[in-house]
């Protein structure tokens, strides 16, 4: 087991975001946490990257207790997330970014061989490596997030809403990207209101609702129940 | 006669510049208005005074020392006064931050016995350059100088090195920072250090300058570079340099022109107007909402 949420319970003053949730992910899976809007998905998220802490519950990566770990030291250890919203650094150029994604490694050269790497997934960012993040469109600065998070090589990848404010077309290539980023070899944790995409590149899903895990199962299967297609699926 | 002034200004509004740098650069970051730092400069210019009267050594080497001994003080201000309360109102820390300033003065003014002001042993010898219709005295070659070699070097550390992009990624967006694996509360850390390094070395040059140390010349400097800062644009590195150096220039002119006994008050008429016509200052960004 990659990562393990037993358990996790997360209030904001008072409010309970999570109640006991649990949820496992596999080396080399693609899972999928979908839901309604303020189910929390994001909060799970949270809590996993060290934004958030469980009051209770544990999150186990790689065997190793992330809940009173600060961020960077989680993303060290093989974590990596593309944020809801992007979040990309707008007043750095994309270069910069990509840098900050590499911040964690240790040689220059390491880093330089991974930005080739991104730009030859992203062959437009390399056109506007010099440009401000900011000056991007909504679908190249998913591409700086995305290439951003990848930078640390992490061995899971938490995707928060990729295909957020993105035209069809758009989202498409995004899920497409996602899919090979995981064939070669990264472990994806994807978080998407756009049930029907995630579960169509998904191995296994979880279903949150109000901060509870209310069903899971092989991706494929919660495609064609029947409760999750009224629910999520627009049927 | 105008031409002098100017120059007279531009160097009063350099020593304003390198002090305002570190308020905005601090705001930048954790959007705090660091009251204390107007007591690092003058612990700076203390400490130099020290280096220069009693261990007499040579006048740079002073200004190294004062920067060597404010660093580590304004990281443990950070620490202490600042850190514990980060997750709090935003108010909290400011008042730790009057606190912090006013115990320095008090605590300085304890060590050294009164507040009166001590001199500032002259040991540059004092030549006066004429440049055409102007005249530069040594003192203000060196501040010039020193105060431009420290900005550029400023410039070059937030601009091309590892840490100074992470700084201004850490300022932009502080959560996402620490998911790139950036320790933001060493980024902290490393501003405040930097801020503190340049407001020892103002605190020197302006020592030496007017010839005066006391423990509350930080306070009208301190203001004063504040609204320098605000002027500027606070939290543009650009914008506290030329915000500096344009309310030095307008305070020196102001006297010229026989305002003088308004003196301390042209900063904030000036950030007043300022901020009536630019909310932002000059060279600030406008103002961002953070979902």
């Amino acid at each position: 087991m990659l990562l393990n949420i037993d358990n996790i319970t997360v209030s904001y003053g008072g409010v309970r975001a999570l109640r006991g949730v649990s949820c496992q992910v596999e080396e080399g899976e693609i899972v999928a946490l979908i839901g309604a809007n303020g189910a929390g998905k994001s909060t799970t998220l949270k809590a996993i990257c060290g934004l958030v802490r469980p009051q209770s519950g544990t999150i186990t990566f790689d065997n190793k207790v992330l809940n009173k770990m600060p961020p960077h030291k989680i993303v060290s250890l093989g974590i990596s997330q593309v944020p809801e919203g992007r979040r990309v650094f707008t007043r750095l150029t994309v270069l910069e970014n990509l840098e900050m994604g590499g911040y964690t490694r240790k040689k220059a050269g390491e880093v330089k061989d991974s930005i080739k790497n991104i730009f030859k997934r992203f062959p437009r960012l390399e056109e506007r490596k010099n440009q401000l993040a900011g000056t991007l469109s909504g679908g190249e600065q998913q591409m700086l997030a995305i290439g951003r998070a990848l930078m640390s090589k992490p061995r899971l990848l938490l995707l928060d809403e990729p295909s957020m404010g993105l035209a069809p077309m758009l989202v498409q290539e995004i899920f497409t990207i996602i899919s090979e980023i995981n064939l070669a070899g990264t472990t994806i944790l994807l978080v998407e209101q756009n049930a029907n995409m995630a579960l169509s590149i998904a191995n296994w899903a979880y279903v949150l609702e109000t901060g509870e895990i209310v069903l899971s199962g092989p991706a494929a299967e919660l495609a064609n129940n029947p409760d999750v297609r009224k629910a999520y699926l627009g049927e | 006669m105008l031409l002098q002034q100017l120059v007279n200004g531009l160097t009063l509004g350099t020593t304003y510049a390198l002090i305002a740098l570190g308020y905005t650069m601090v705001y930048g970051i954790i959007q705090l208005i660091n009251f204390a730092h107007g007591e690092v400069y003058m612990i700076g210019a203390f400490v130099g005074l020290i280096m220069v009267a009693v261990y007499k050594v040579n006048f740079f080497l002073a200004m190294l020392v004062a920067m060597a001994v404010c660093v580590p003080l304004a990281v443990l201000i950070e620490r202490v006064a600042y850190r514990p309360l980060r997750k709090s109102t935003r108010l909290a820390p400011l008042i730790s931050a009057l606190g912090v300033s006013i115990f320095l003065q008090t605590l300085v003014t304890l060590i050294k016995g009164s507040p009166n002001p001590l001199a500032f042993p002259q040991v540059i010898q004092d030549t006066v350059y004429v440049l055409g219709p102007v005249k530069f005295s040594t003192i203000q070659v060196i501040i010039l100088v020193v105060a431009s070699l420290l900005m550029v070097f400023l410039q070059f550390i937030v601009k091309y090195t590892k840490v100074g992009k992470a700084m201004r990624a850490t300022s932009e967006d502080y959560e996402t920072a620490g998911l790139m694996g950036i320790n933001v509360n060493s980024i902290v850390s490393f501003t405040f250090a930097l801020g503190a390094a340049l407001a020892a070395a103002g605190g020197v040059l302006v020592g030496m300058y007017f010839n005066s140390v006391h423990p509350f010349m930080g306070v009208s400097v301190g203001l004063k570079s504040f609204c320098a800062a605000v002027v500027g644009g606070i939290g543009s590195i650009p914008g506290a340099m030329l915000g500096g150096i344009f309310i030095g220039i307008v305070e020196v002119l102001g006297v010229a022109a026989g305002f003088d006994t308004y003196k301390e008050a042209i900063a904030f008429g000036l950030l007043i107007l300022v901020l009536l016509f630019r909310p932002t200052g000059l060279l600030g960004l406008p103002i961002q909402r953070k979902v």
